[in-house]
């Protein structure tokens, strides 16, 4: 663990700089990844990724140069290139950061359990035959695949003003899916499609309760091939966690990301339909909405202690009661607007720069058992599981589509039906939350997958929440 | 050392290093890329990435396994990391079962092409980028560099790609919100061409000004613009790979399986020739192929490994089966002519955040974003507030497709997920009778 950190701190130290501040963020991911597809072991792949990226400020001008070559020569050639950057753009910056604060602080942020190896890629195949082998042998079945990935991250930062901060994390990502078609349709299953990834070792394949479940998930894929198309009408929704989290996701997290709010994302991900002016007043959803920037919680996949700028992360509430509180905008973004944020400045790897992401956002539990949400309902449909996800740029419109939907009618769980989707409006939509379920509702996912910025970058996230049900929902079926 | 060179050193290695019943490919992927973020007319942040990556597979009769390792530049230490990562490979190797859909291409071929174009000056092109936008609200993002791509192999493949090239992608905005979105690639910077590209968006931008119309959902007449259609055809044209037909996870599977046709308006193909792709992928040099004909299916997109397993031969697709020079056919409507023949009804510049409603069916569902405008007899009125399309690629691309326009437009990739992408489509506009909206 951190084995380059001592060459990379005397190497930092010997830096020569003329710039009135500057950094190194050094990241080292290796990963494996082992995946059966058909019952056939496919050819395991290994990444060994590492560089460091050099940022420096000039008279309020920041620029950064990333790169490969970590040799002492490669490292201040990269930061001749960032201060060369800066000089040459000064008078054209939009921001002069000349009196942004600096962190100072030094502190080892390693996630329990992190030295403890692994197991070898014959035990991890044997797992996955076994599991690709519960997919029954039916002709309708035409594809399935079993696969997991573990990414060890480590990152060392230091700057100028006496900074050292190192990070070393483990994330287990591991995937199920089946496929059932016949000559009218095809209709997919998974085990929580992309959001079921969590930081720790083997344990969390438990937790998460893969093992075994391709059985179900090749049943529940025929069950949807067989099944009528979702009626089209207005229902109450009720949302397992498993798409709550996209639902957090895209209508919450995205729309309250602080540089999007102050224009930078405009060109690509987009805008907000929250103002600035909106914080500590504006009406989000019911009084039953409560949302967490929380990354403290053991597990989930953006747990830290410090930012990629340095910044102490702490819990905070976001939505208390339903009120907006504050936005997901790291120190600059802070800086920037005057708004209290978070410790979001985030970058995905060493060659791209950090900016406000979320990292783990949480919808609080509230009172509710399962049962009693279904209950609660008379005419209704559970969804579960996204597989499609749609939102206008200003994170409002959207569309959002489930693997799995169940209709309810006068308080029970009736038959299944295929292509469950809904569209409505983030900004009545989450006024209608109606009931949040409680902690025995309450699970904690993660996607690996979440794009934004220029240039783009991919970036880890963690949500957690309950079941909830939202009143009065426009959901449709398929053309099929 | 140029980059070529560094992977010549890095292939001479490994054939030292790699024999008897053993085989390897190598892949490598590098760029020096400056990166220049605008917002208000100004940069917001600014930098430069050096990476170099490359990806060895190791292969021992049916067993194989890959390992992708980034890399410093120099040499010696470089010898190192690759020695690593073969001995890890070789560990392995022996503990894997047999893959019996391995039908690696083991012919020798060659393929270079490196332009020699003059180095571009990022920091020259940011100046000239704020002084022309003062002014304006102006928002983009300039990525500027070489990019190299290598593929070679211990049974004799070699190929070789390097361009320098630029992709300027900017927004200007209307204090009202609203905003049209403009491109400027190419290999080399011309200023006043620039400037014709920001004075048509300025030209947009004062119809921008007016009050928008709020549209009900329904179906409306539309001409989607070649961008708003690239949007469209990123969805589903991974549906022409071998595997996603076979497997149920293609948009495209009712087309090729004879259910259904599109508009005989429609010809696609995947072409070498004028695209911007290397002619080489890991699974050999590419071949022309010619995906659909007429509105009816043609061929698919194959690799080595969909091959052997669905009794099909290869055409050098690369392993996620998906276009890298996907070329529609124009038709006959000329460019002068699109908002006479629109009529009334919808003139959509760009389409966003696409995704698919009910895939097997072809239906999609995405929002209009830029440069919408609601057109009455022929005339610009006003632009339209965010819209929800929800529509089938089998209406509108079928029965609903009135004309293409006559010259398909270069549309040069502005993704930069890891690694500046490369590829293009050419893409005509696309008059459609019937366009739905949902929301």
């Amino acid at each position: 663990m951190f084995a380059l950190s001592d060459i990379l701190q005397h190497r930092f130290a010997a830096l020569k700089s003329s710039a009135d501040f500057w950094s190194l963020r050094h990241v080292q991911e290796t990963r494996e990844s082992y995946w059966v597809r058909r019952r056939v072991a496919q050819a395991p792949s290994f990444v060994d990724d590492a560089g460091a990226m050099l940022s420096v400020r000039i008279a309020g001008v920041e620029a950064y140069a990333a790169t490969s070559d970590l040799s002492q020569a490669g490292l201040q050639a990269a930061l001749e290139r960032a201060e060369q950057m800066a000089q040459v753009l000064a008078g054209h910056n939009l921001l002069d950061l000349g009196s942004l604060l600096q962190p100072t602080e030094q502190s080892d942020d390693v996630m329990p359990g992190y030295e403890q190896p692994l197991a070898g890629a014959t035990h991890w195949f044997e797992l996955l035959m076994a599991e690709s082998a519960l997919i029954p042998r039916d002709a309708r079945l035409v594809d399935s695949h079993v696969g997991l990935t573990f990414t060890c991250h480590e990152q060392i930062y230091f700057n100028s003003a006496g900074a050292r901060l190192r990070r070393a994390q483990r994330y287990v990502f591991p995937q199920v899916g089946v496929t059932a078609s016949d000559e009218h349709d095809s209709q997919s299953r998974s085990f929580g499609g992309s959001h079921m990834a969590r930081q720790g070792g083997a344990e969390v394949l438990q937790q998460l309760g893969v093992i075994g479940s391709a059985a179900r998930i090749a049943d529940e894929a025929l069950q949807l091939l067989l099944a009528p198309n979702t009626p089209n009408g207005s229902r109450d929704l009720l949302l397992m966690p498993d798409q709550m989290i996209l639902q957090i996701h895209e209508s919450i997290g995205h729309p309250l990301e602080l540089d999007r709010i102050l224009g930078d994302e405009r060109n690509f991900a987009g805008t907000s339909f929250i103002r600035q002016e909106d914080f500590g007043h504006y009406r989000y959803g019911s009084p039953l909405l409560n949302v967490s920037f929380d990354p403290g919680v053991p597990g989930e996949l953006s747990s830290y202690r410090h930012d990629d700028d340095g910044t102490p992360a702490e819990r905070h509430l976001l939505i208390r009661d339903g009120i907006l509180q504050r936005p997901l905008g790291g120190a600059l973004s802070q800086w920037r607007s005057g708004l209290p944020g978070v410790a979001n400045s985030r970058a995905c790897s060493w060659n791209r720069p950090p900016i406000d992401r979320m990292a783990n956002l949480n919808l609080e539990p509230g009172d509710k058992s399962l049962a009693e949400l279904v209950g609660g309902i008379e005419h209704g449909i559970l969804m579960s599981n996204n597989r499609s996800w749609s939102i206008d740029d200003a994170r409002n419109k959207f569309q959002f589509g489930c693997e799995w939907g169940q209709l309810i009618e006068n308080g029970e769980l009736k038959g299944v039906v295929k292509n469950p989707n809904y569209r409505g409006i983030s900004a009545r939509f989450w006024r209608n939350l109606r009931a949040v379920g409680d902690a025995s509702t309450f699970e904690i996912l993660g996607t690996p997958y979440c794009g934004k910025g220029e240039p783009n970058q991919v970036i880890r996230v963690g949500h957690a929440s309950p079941a909830c049900v939202f009143a009065d929902i426009d959901v449709f079926g398929g053309a099929a | 050392m140029g980059a070529r060179q560094h992977f010549s050193e890095l292939l001479a290695y490994l054939q030292g290093q790699v024999g008897g019943e053993e085989g390897f490919t190598l892949a490598y992927a590098a760029e020096v890329s400056s990166f220049i973020r605008f917002n208000q007319g100004q940069v917001r942040q600014a930098g430069q990435v050096q990476q170099i990556y490359a990806t060895l597979s190791l292969y021992q009769g049916q067993h194989h396994a890959e390992s992708k390792l980034a890399l410093s530049g120099e040499l010696e230490e470089d010898l190192t990391r690759v020695q690593q990562s073969l001995q890890r490979l070789r560990l392995i190797l022996p503990t894997l079962s047999d893959d019996p859909y391995l039908r690696l291409n083991r012919e020798a071929w060659r393929s270079e092409l490196a332009a020699a174009g003059e180095p571009l000056d990022a920091a020259a092109m940011a100046e000239q980028i704020v002084s022309a936008g003062r002014g304006l609200d102006l928002v983009g993002f300039l990525a500027v560099g070489p990019q190299y791509q290598g593929f070679a192999s211990s049974w004799g493949a070699f190929g070789w790609y390097a361009a320098s090239s630029f992709n300027l992608e900017f927004s200007l905005f209307h204090g009202n919100g609203q905003a049209v979105k403009s491109a400027y690639a190419g290999e080399q910077w011309d200023v006043q061409a620039f400037a014709r590209k920001l004075d048509v968006a300025r030209q947009q931008l004062d119809f921008l000004g007016r009050p928008a119309k709020s549209l009900q959902p329904g179906s409306y007449r539309a001409y989607l613009a070649p961008a708003a259609l690239e949007e469209l055809v990123s969805l589903f044209c991974w549906g022409f790979g071998a595997q996603a037909l076979a497997s149920g996870g293609s948009p495209l599977q009712r087309l090729f399986n004879g259910k259904a046709e599109l508009s005989p308006l429609v010809t696609m193909e995947e072409c070498i020739e004028g695209g911007l792709a290397p002619a080489f992928t890991p699974e050999g040099p590419r071949q022309p192929l010619r995906l659909i004909s007429q509105g009816r299916a043609g061929e698919r997109l194959v690799s080595s490994r969909s091959a052997a397993e669905y009794g099909l031969i290869a055409n050098g697709a690369c392993s996620g089966e998906y276009p890298l020079s996907l070329r529609l056919h124009g038709g006959e409507l000329d460019e002068q002519d699109v908002l006479q023949r629109l009529g009334t009804g919808l003139y959509i510049g760009n389409l966003w955040y696409g995704n698919f409603s009910d895939l097997p069916a072809g239906r999609l569902t995405g929002m209009t974003r830029f440069a919408t405008f609601w057109v009455e007899d022929g005339q610009i009125q006003a632009p339209v507030s965010t819209m929800r399309f929800d529509d089938s690629l089998f209406d509108f691309l079928g029965p609903q497709l009135e004309a293409l326009s006559r010259e398909p437009e270069l549309l040069l990739p502005g993704g930069t997920y890891g690694a500046r992408q490369t590829g293009s489509m050419a893409l005509p506009g696309a008059l459609l009778s019937r366009f739905t909206l949902t929301l």
